[in-house]
């Protein structure tokens, strides 16, 4: 190492605070399989999927109509929001004069900032009236795949943008001077060029889209429910562990850890799959 | 270099040049469309409700009436925590992470390997953790402290990867050129990389602001709904988003208030959204993706 | 598609003195007063030159004097840059190159592009060949087979590659890269094609062998090669033409012959630069 004292002390020092930072995720674990454990030791964890319900204060813990609820709402918005989002920054490299692409970026940007329970309340008093003067009750599995759509899009189209421009320019000169059409350039050559990045895209919108509570809480009516439709309301995983984590004890409270942990289970499998696509970082 | 433009790769009146023409603008359409009716929509139903006392006074009948002067108080308080915690933590793992360590290290791969599952970690997890970590085990109760805790474990990430990235723009020949004068690493540190990298360091700070301030799952468990004025960082004290939450979702009639707060932290984040691009825009001579 | 000579069809090197080979010179493109600016700064100004059909021309000269500028012209590519403007004529067969009206995908397949850095796409070797094919409207499958094995052969690259045509065309060499990439150009049948310093980025044995490659063009293709190397372009080159920089732009300082610029040049600094006085 070096030879100075104060390197040695600065090095010890920072080390420190690193342990600190890394150590948040494994005390994030440790605490939500603490917390867990009561329940999980004296019922089990297939009633987690048997049970017929979820009644937690009756002892009943069926959690799949919530893991479907959240699959239904983060399937159907990152449907919707990976084409639109990767078109919008089609739009932007390709196909907008800069005097658009520049504003037009900016306001992705700032879209991406915007607080989830905000969107959440523009969906509650706008988009769920709406949907309920189509076809009632309103609050529904279609609201929450539009809110989510919205939310996530930011993401996508940002992380899309910033692959496609890395895509090297000798890829699209090369193309150009071959006489490729502009779309058969992008189609041929920069998707397949910004094809991880893309991926990444998606990867950190299913994220998000998984991850998110306040807005898909304000927007899905919350029943207990496998949908049927895209007009039933839902409750998704988060949704419920925000929504009774305020009176929940015991078992109760221990459920919703349950929950939390099914989350952190989704959330690694996604990182790891994204690991294995870049081989590298994947945040920023 | 974004220079290159491929605006005039030439016409073609090919049909399938015209289909994606026309589905790529109108999927930006959409997107400007949806968010600009979405930002006037606040604007337009906010800004009638905002006037000075509004921002000050205690809110009363459950937010119906009053203002959000408290609420503003224990947002800056939770946040102020937050950064306080955050801060030199984030500040010493960058170092660390982008001076002194290689990227082959065990412990440098198992640090960022764990701030990557930290940057995906749901916000609701965090309300859990913070939850069962600072308000039960560490007894600090549903609290401003709590909150602005589990807040800092949140922006943590950000607040590294930004800075991380002031450290790596400035060149390997001053580290070389210090080393070769025979000064210690401190000294390098401190005189010559903290301050090339203050740029990135604010990148990350705003960053880290705009989503802590964003906030509202991980601080329903673990600041807390009370809307009074917070007397110490023990008291239990409302964050603007969870008032927006509680009045939109909870108090029947509170739509319009919902709406002015809203727009009072939708303003707030466009104002750190433009300094943080500004400062990378200008200091880091680059973009950033906030996401 | 048109159909290929074999590889075994290149030519001989011939000595300087033996050239031209193209024996009644047809001008194919011809530039006249052509100016280029990137916004206010001129690449080169008033450059009047007629390129004759089937021969090798070289373009030589300093770095910066705004060759590989005159080069991307001549394919619009010139259109892909914000800022650039270009001035005066250039037509090609007749063609006013400069029109806004002229079908710039339709000019683009009649004027091939080889770039200093090899850019095959990041996609496998077979897919670099069969998709411009593809996005330029052939659809028969065996027709498409055919074609990549013959301009395979053509740059004698298929006994190399045949068992692997589906591996990516990144982990082929430099040289090969290079290779495919002119492969890629002729599937599309040019008449005309333009080089940027071909053999500037590859090693010396993998040069040899594209050089190999480009004299065998000589008579089916119109080439116009930008290079570095004097002595590259006294092999090889039908015709030269000498830029330089002056007050502040490129100029046209010579053209003509090889022959006649290499051995007897009119101009003082043509005469400096080919014996490697300046330059």
């Amino acid at each position: 190492m070096s030879r100075w004292p104060i390197d040695r002390f600065l090095l010890w020092l920072l080390r420190g605070t690193a342990t600190i930072a890394g150590a948040i995720v494994l005390l994030i674990v440790t605490f939500l399989v603490m917390e867990s454990l009561p329940v999980l030791q004296h019922v089990g964890i297939s009633r987690f999927f048997t049970d017929p319900s979820w009644h937690p204060t009756e002892r009943l813990y069926n959690l799949t109509p919530m893991l479907w609820g959240t699959l239904f709402a983060m399937v159907g918005s990152v449907l919707i929001a990976t084409p639109l989002g990767i078109l919008s920054a089609v739009f932007c490299r390709y196909y907008a004069p800069p005097a658009v692409a520049r504003p037009y970026r900016k306001l992705i940007e700032l879209l991406a900032g915007i607080p989830s329970v905000v969107y959440g309340f523009w969906g509650l008093v706008v988009l769920v009236p709406l949907i309920g003067s189509i076809h009632p009750p309103g609050p529904s599995l279609l609201a929450g795949i539009i809110i989510l759509t919205i939310m996530i899009l930011p993401t996508i189209a940002l992380v899309a943008d910033a692959s496609l421009a890395n895509v090297p320019q000798q890829y699209v000169r090369g193309a150009a001077a071959l006489g490729l059409s502009r779309w058969g350039i992008i189609q041929g050559v920069v998707f397949p060029a910004a094809k991880s990045g893309l991926l990444t895209g998606v990867i950190l919108e299913t994220g998000r889209a998984i991850g998110e509570t306040m807005a898909i809480l304000m927007v899905c009516g919350n029943v207990v429910q496998t949908p049927h439709s895209l007009f039933d309301p839902i409750r998704t995983l988060t949704a419920n562990i925000a929504l009774e984590m305020a009176y929940a004890l015991g078992d109760h409270r221990a459920a919703l850890f349950v929950s939390g942990l099914v989350l952190m289970a989704m959330i690694a499998a996604l990182v790891a799959a994204a690991e294995w696509i870049s081989h590298g970082r994947i945040y920023g | 270099m974004e220079g290159f433009m491929v605006n005039s790769l030439g016409r073609s009146l090919d049909g399938r040049e015209l289909l994606a023409s026309i589905l790529v603008w109108s999927a930006a359409a959409l997107v400007t469309a949806t968010f600009c009716w979405l930002l006037w929509d606040i604007l337009w139903h906010g800004l009638s409700q905002i006037s000075w006392t509004f921002l000050t006074a205690p809110p009363r009948n459950a937010g119906r009436e009053g203002g959000i002067g408290s609420i503003i108080v224990s947002t800056a308080l939770i946040l102020g925590v937050c950064l306080g915690v955050s801060l030199p933590i984030g500040i010493g793992t960058a170092v660390l992470l982008a001076e002194f360590t290689t990227e082959a290290s065990l412990f440098g791969r198992f640090t960022r390997r764990s701030l990557d599952v930290l940057s995906g970690v749901p916000s609701i997890v965090f309300g859990l953790f913070g939850n069962a970590f600072f308000c039960k085990t560490l007894g600090l109760g549903f609290s401003i402290l709590s909150g602005g805790l589990t807040l800092a474990c949140m922006v943590l990430p950000i607040l590294i990867r930004s800075t991380e990235e002031g450290f790596r723009t400035v060149p390997a020949e001053y580290r070389l050129s210090t080393a070769a004068l025979g000064l210690s690493r401190s000294t390098t540190l401190f005189h010559l990389l903290l301050p090339a990298a203050v740029p990135g360091l604010l990148v990350g700070l705003v960053l880290g602001v705009g989503r802590a301030i964003a906030e509202t799952a991980a601080l329903i468990f673990t600041s807390g709904y009370v809307d009074r004025m917070p007397e110490s960082l023990l008291d239990s004290g409302r964050a603007l988003s969870v008032h927006i939450f509680d009045l939109s979702m909870n108090v029947p009639g509170g739509d319009a208030h919902a709406y002015a707060s809203a727009l009072v932290l939708v303003v707030l984040l466009l104002a750190i959204n433009g300094i943080a691009s500004w400062l990378a825009e200008y200091c880091l001579h680059r973009r950033i993706v906030t996401v | 598609m048109k159909p290929s000579v074999p590889a075994s069809g290149i030519q001989p090197w011939c000595p300087l003195e033996e050239r031209p080979a193209c024996c009644e010179p047809t001008p194919f493109i011809e530039v006249e007063r052509l100016s280029l600016h990137y916004g206010q700064k001129p690449a080169f100004h008033d450059v009047t030159i007629s390129i004759n059909k089937g021969c090798i021309t070289a373009l030589v000269g300093p770095s910066g004097c705004g060759k590989t500028s005159f080069l991307t012209s001549l394919n619009r590519l010139t259109d892909l840059i914000p800022g650039c403007r270009v001035s005066g004529s250039i037509r090609l067969d007749g063609l006013d190159l400069l029109d806004p009206n002229t079908d710039v995908i339709r000019l683009r397949r009649r004027v091939g592009m080889i770039f200093q850095k090899p850019n095959p796409f990041p996609l496998s070797i077979r897919k670099n060949l069969e998709f411009p094919l593809r996005e330029h409207g052939l659809r028969d499958r065996e027709q498409i087979a055919a074609t990549v094995e013959t301009v395979l052969r053509d740059v004698g690259l298929w006994d190399e590659v045949k068992d692997r045509l589906n591996s990516p065309a990144l982990a082929l060499s430099g040289g090969q890269q290079q290779r495919l990439c002119m492969a890629r150009a002729l599937a599309l049948s040019p008449e005309a094609l333009l080089m940027d310093e071909p053999c500037s980025a590859l090693d010396p044995l993998s040069s040899g062998v594209v050089e190999d490659l480009i004299v065998g063009l000589r008579n089916r293709y119109t080439v116009l090669i930008v290079t570095h190397n004097l002595a590259q372009a006294r092999r090889i080159a039908d015709y030269a033409a000498l830029f330089w920089v002056q007050n502040g732009a490129g100029q046209l300082i010579e053209a003509g012959t090889a022959k006649q610029v290499f051995t007897e040049p009119r101009d003082p600094l043509t005469a400096a630069y080919v014996s490697g006085m300046r330059g």
